[in-house]
């Protein structure tokens, strides 16, 4: 099935989303589709599956023209979307969630699971899904759990099959399995839109390129004759370095000393398993590792969130073991959460609330039991000019802001004090290449300034640009350790380590 | 150079620090909804008139008496006033506690033992002089009432226990309790079998403000407790840090932990607080208009309360009005039922039809397509 965008727009007030687009989508091909947080992706994907009408324009299916007057009719033209974030129900089988909606039914609205079963293993093998139909969706992975979103799209027979940003919740191995997934969608017919804004997966997975830039196409290639550094410049506007440009560290005296720590979870198994490590300050520590193999618990614990069951933390010379979240803070302690909505900011309140959420208490912003508002807003005005992030005013719910933007105001806040150590977890996740450059720089530039910084990252590439020296953690325990100080890292050597491979 | 580069810096700072324009959204729920909500409850409380045999004349004499005894004449202004008093101070404190994500159903337990304190302040310390004896009593309803809810704050704090459940058993325990109290021979007025406490001494009442034009005014100094309640909790929750604090734990708990707040402390105190609005509500009820306490004198305010905390959005001003327009219902509801002899249940009925229609903001814009910003596509796109 061939589907073509002729001059697409869609206004949403004075903002033009999509501006005269034109898109061929063909049977048989992965068409990347690439561009920033809100560069209108996901606009014309909406259009594309007939949640938005378009302005003007119009779509052809096999050269005829159709009109989507809602999501139904998307789906019963052959086009289906999954999205990245995914729409099951925990407590309902694989089968249960596929065929929820559109279910086989007998006699008296019976409901036909057996026959949901039978087709459901049907799709899986014909397309090598490999998903246990009587799998209890809680039980599953993520990275099933997106296959599982992908068998209800051919449940329900689409042939073009939107992808928006898939890889984002994937750990690198389930990308690689992923991606044979799409290439046997293609190779069974299927037109596949892959959107993305990143690079190597792009190139890697696509057999033509479009990029979108302000609501418009601003190129179209071959991936075979294009790099990562032209198709950044198409997505930015401007050369993007990929590289971190950093001086030599100038490793000081030891700013955060952990030793011996330990954490059970909730089964008493070691979550923290005899965790020891040391960074000085004026260099960068990165910890890889999938994610879910302690990161979490071990930001947790230091930052002061959760007490360890054994072990001592030394920050600054003084033991902080026991200290609160605030008197950690207080010493000069950053923390860049993981999850930026659920623990880093709050939506619903305005940029300037943000930004004290963790200082409203300090003298700085009013000596009594009262927050000197004016300060703290005009405080939240300069960090807003300082780590550049665009909102038009701090009054505005921090909720509105890009995903980039959000990000930069949780650094800025965390960054833009007197700091010794920075705790960064998953600084970029989900985050567009000109905000992964900035917040890079930002890190670094207080790595320079004689910090000690302490980066998770599950994105292992990120782990490697910043590094002065690596840990790998896996099942609660640091595995490996690797000095980037002279010369690269072997990035192999770290990826075994990641999957457990040093045992 | 550097001049220039702070001329600039400065001329993008105030850009930032302008606010953004009042959202016409925001209009429309705090605005348009209630009064609409207000206008079909009305209708669908004549509807109702008509199915139960009342016939038009006399739904139209009493809705004209509902706004007769409401609105329509002094008397009618201090009983309104009066009644919106102790609705608004309990319902501030319920807001206050929605704020913080605790949905506090105790205000009813809360007022009745802090009414009953600021009673046994009032009879027990005689003798004192009002200046003296009228803030002690205020302060002991204010002070069990924060006690009493900070039970089921605690027991949050400490074991997790929802506050749902919990108030809602201090109510009944409170119910009970009272009834013990008002039994016990210090309580129990001299020569009366029936529970009833002692009087409240003059010195400890809240003074009549219009009593001087005509004795039967009720209208009382509790007013004036009730606008600085407002002021008070509108300063609390937008321009201090622990209220602050209480917002941020309460649209965010885990954004709220990790900024360092500590939510056991933030649910204890905004328990506390919650309970000692109520207890104040019990303690002006009985100080300025019931002079004694009896089993159930609350009438059920605390849980009218909730309705006005919901109503009002949780905000102090939005409080006041809703307060106000509960009160002048509960007034005019006495009107309609005295000169249509129409059932003053039907007020509760109307009552519930308002807090439905605002629950419902989308109901209201379907019934209502004008006022409101037609808005075809979801929000979306660039975001």
């Amino acid at each position: 099935m061939d589907v073509e965008l002729r001059g697409i727009t869609k206004r949403f007030g004075p903002v033009v989303a999509n501006d005269a687009i034109n898109l061929h989508i063909r049977a048989g091909e992965v068409l990347g589709l690439l561009g920033e947080n809100g560069a209108g992706k996901s606009t014309m994907m909406n259009i594309l599956s007939g949640l938005y009408t378009p302005d003007e324009g119009e779509i052809l299916i096999d050269g005829k023209s159709v009109t989507f007057e809602d999501p139904g009719d998307g789906i019963a033209a052959g086009i289906g979307m999954v999205h990245q974030h995914f729409m099951l129900v925990p407590v309902f089988t694989v089968a249960e969630n596929v065929v929820l909606g559109v279910e086989p039914t007998g006699r008296f609205d019976y409901l036909d699971l057996k026959t949901a079963r039978k087709q459901v293993r049907e799709i899986n093998d014909r397309y090598g899904l490999e998903v246990d139909p009587d799998a209890l969706i809680e039980s599953l992975p993520v990275g099933i759990q997106q296959r599982v979103e992908i068998l209800k799209v051919l449940f329900r027979s689409a042939d073009v099959i939107i992808l928006d940003e898939p890889t984002a919740v994937l750990t690198p191995q389930e990308v690689e399995d992923f991606f044979e997934i799409v290439r046997s969608l293609r190779d069974a017919g299927k037109a596949i839109v892959f959107i993305t804004h990143k690079l190597h997966e792009i190139l890697e997975i696509s057999d033509r390129i479009s990029v979108l830039r302000h609501g418009r196409i601003t190129g179209e290639g071959d991936p075979a004759k294009l790099t990562t550094e032209t198709l950044a410049e198409m997505m930015v506007g401007r050369p993007v370095s990929f590289t971190v440009d950093k001086a030599a560290p100038k490793a000081g005296a030891p700013m955060l000393t952990v030793s011996d720590l330990c954490l059970l979870d909730e089964h008493d198994d070691f979550a923290l398993d005899h965790v020891s490590l040391q960074v000085r300050s004026g260099e960068v520590v990165g910890i890889a590792g999938v994610q879910g193999n302690g990161q979490t618990e071990l930001v947790e614990a230091l930052t002061g969130l959760t007490r360890p069951a054994t072990g001592t933390i030394l920050f600054d010379g003084q033991d902080v073991t026991r200290s609160s979240v605030r008197e950690r803070h207080r010493m000069g302690m950053a923390h860049v959460p993981e999850d930026r909505l659920r623990s880093g900011m709050i939506a619903s309140f305005s940029v300037a609330e943000n930004m004290v959420l963790n200082s409203y208490y300090d003298p700085t912003y009013g000596r009594g039991l009262e927050i000197d508002w004016p300060k703290a807003q005009t405080t939240a005005a300069r960090y807003c000019i300082d780590f550049d992030v665009r909102t038009p005013s701090v009054f505005l719910p921090a909720g509105h802001l890009s995903g980039g933007n959000q990000q930069k105001m949780v650094v800025a806040r965390e960054l833009e004090r007197e700091t010794k150590l920075v705790i960064a977890s998953q600084p970029t996740r989900g985050l567009d290449v000109g905000s992964i450059e900035y917040i890079h720089e930002r890190l670094i530039e207080a790595r320079d300034e004689g910090d000690g910084v302490l980066i998770v990252s599950s994105e292992l590439d990120e782990i490697m640009g910043l590094s002065d020296r690596i840990l790998v953690m896996f099942e609660g325990r640091i595995v490996a350790e690797f000095d980037a100080t002279n010369g690269p890292v072997d990035r192999n050597a770290v990826g075994l380590a990641m999957a457990g491979a040093s045992e | 150079m550097s001049e220039n580069l702070n001329d600039k810096l400065d001329t993008a700072t105030q850009a930032l620090l302008q606010r953004t324009t009042r959202g016409r959204q925001d209009f429309e729920t705090l605005v348009i909804v209630p009064i609409f909500a207000v206008i079909a409850a009305l209708f669908l409380g004549g509807l109702i008139m008509l199915a139960t045999n009342v016939d038009l004349a006399t739904i139209g004499e009493s809705y004209l008496a509902l706004a007769r005894g409401s609105v329509g004449s002094l008397p009618a202004i201090s009983e309104t006033l009066t009644a919106a008093i102790p609705l608004v101070l309990a319902g501030l404190g319920l807001a206050l506690g929605f704020r913080a994500g605790l949905f506090n159903i105790g205000a009813e337990g809360q007022l009745l033992l802090g009414g009953m304190a600021a009673v046994m302040a009032g009879f027990m310390l005689e003798g004192l002089p009002w200046i003296i004896h009228l803030p002690l009593a205020l302060l002991a309803g204010a002070l069990v009432g924060a006690l009493y809810a900070s039970i089921a704050g605690w027991l949050k704090a400490s074991t997790g226990a929802h506050e749902v459940i919990s108030t809602i058993m201090l109510n009944l325990i409170s119910f009970r309790l009272l009834d013990y109290l008002l039994r016990q021979p210090f309580i129990q007025k001299e020569g009366r079998a029936d529970p009833i406490s002692k009087s409240v001494p003059d010195s400890a009442e809240l003074p009549r403000l219009l009593d001087w034009l005509d004795p039967n005014l009720r209208l009382h100094a509790g007013v004036f407790l009730m606008l600085a309640a407002v002021a008070f909790v509108y300063w609390l929750l937008f321009r201090s840090k622990i209220g602050f604090a209480f917002r941020a734990s309460g649209e965010n708990p885990h954004a709220a932990r990790y900024a360092g707040m500590r939510s056991g402390l933030i649910i204890i105190a905004a328990m506390a607080t919650a309970g000692a609005l109520a207890g104040l509500a019990g303690a002006s009820q009985v100080l300025g208009v019931l002079d004694r306490a009896t089993p159930g004198f609350s009438a059920g305010i605390g849980f009218d309360a909730i309705a006005v905390a919901l109503m009002g959005r949780s905000h102090p001003l939005g409080v006041l009005l809703a307060g106000l327009l509960f009160g002048a219902l509960e007034a005019g509801g006495r009107q309609m039922q005295v000169d249509a002899g129409v059932s003053i249940d039907l007020i509760s009925i109307i009552q519930a039809l308002i807090i439905v229609f605002i629950a419902a903001p989308l109901l209201v814009k379907a019934i209502f397509p004008w006022g409101f910003r037609q808005r075809k596509n979801a929000k979306g796109g660039s975001k």
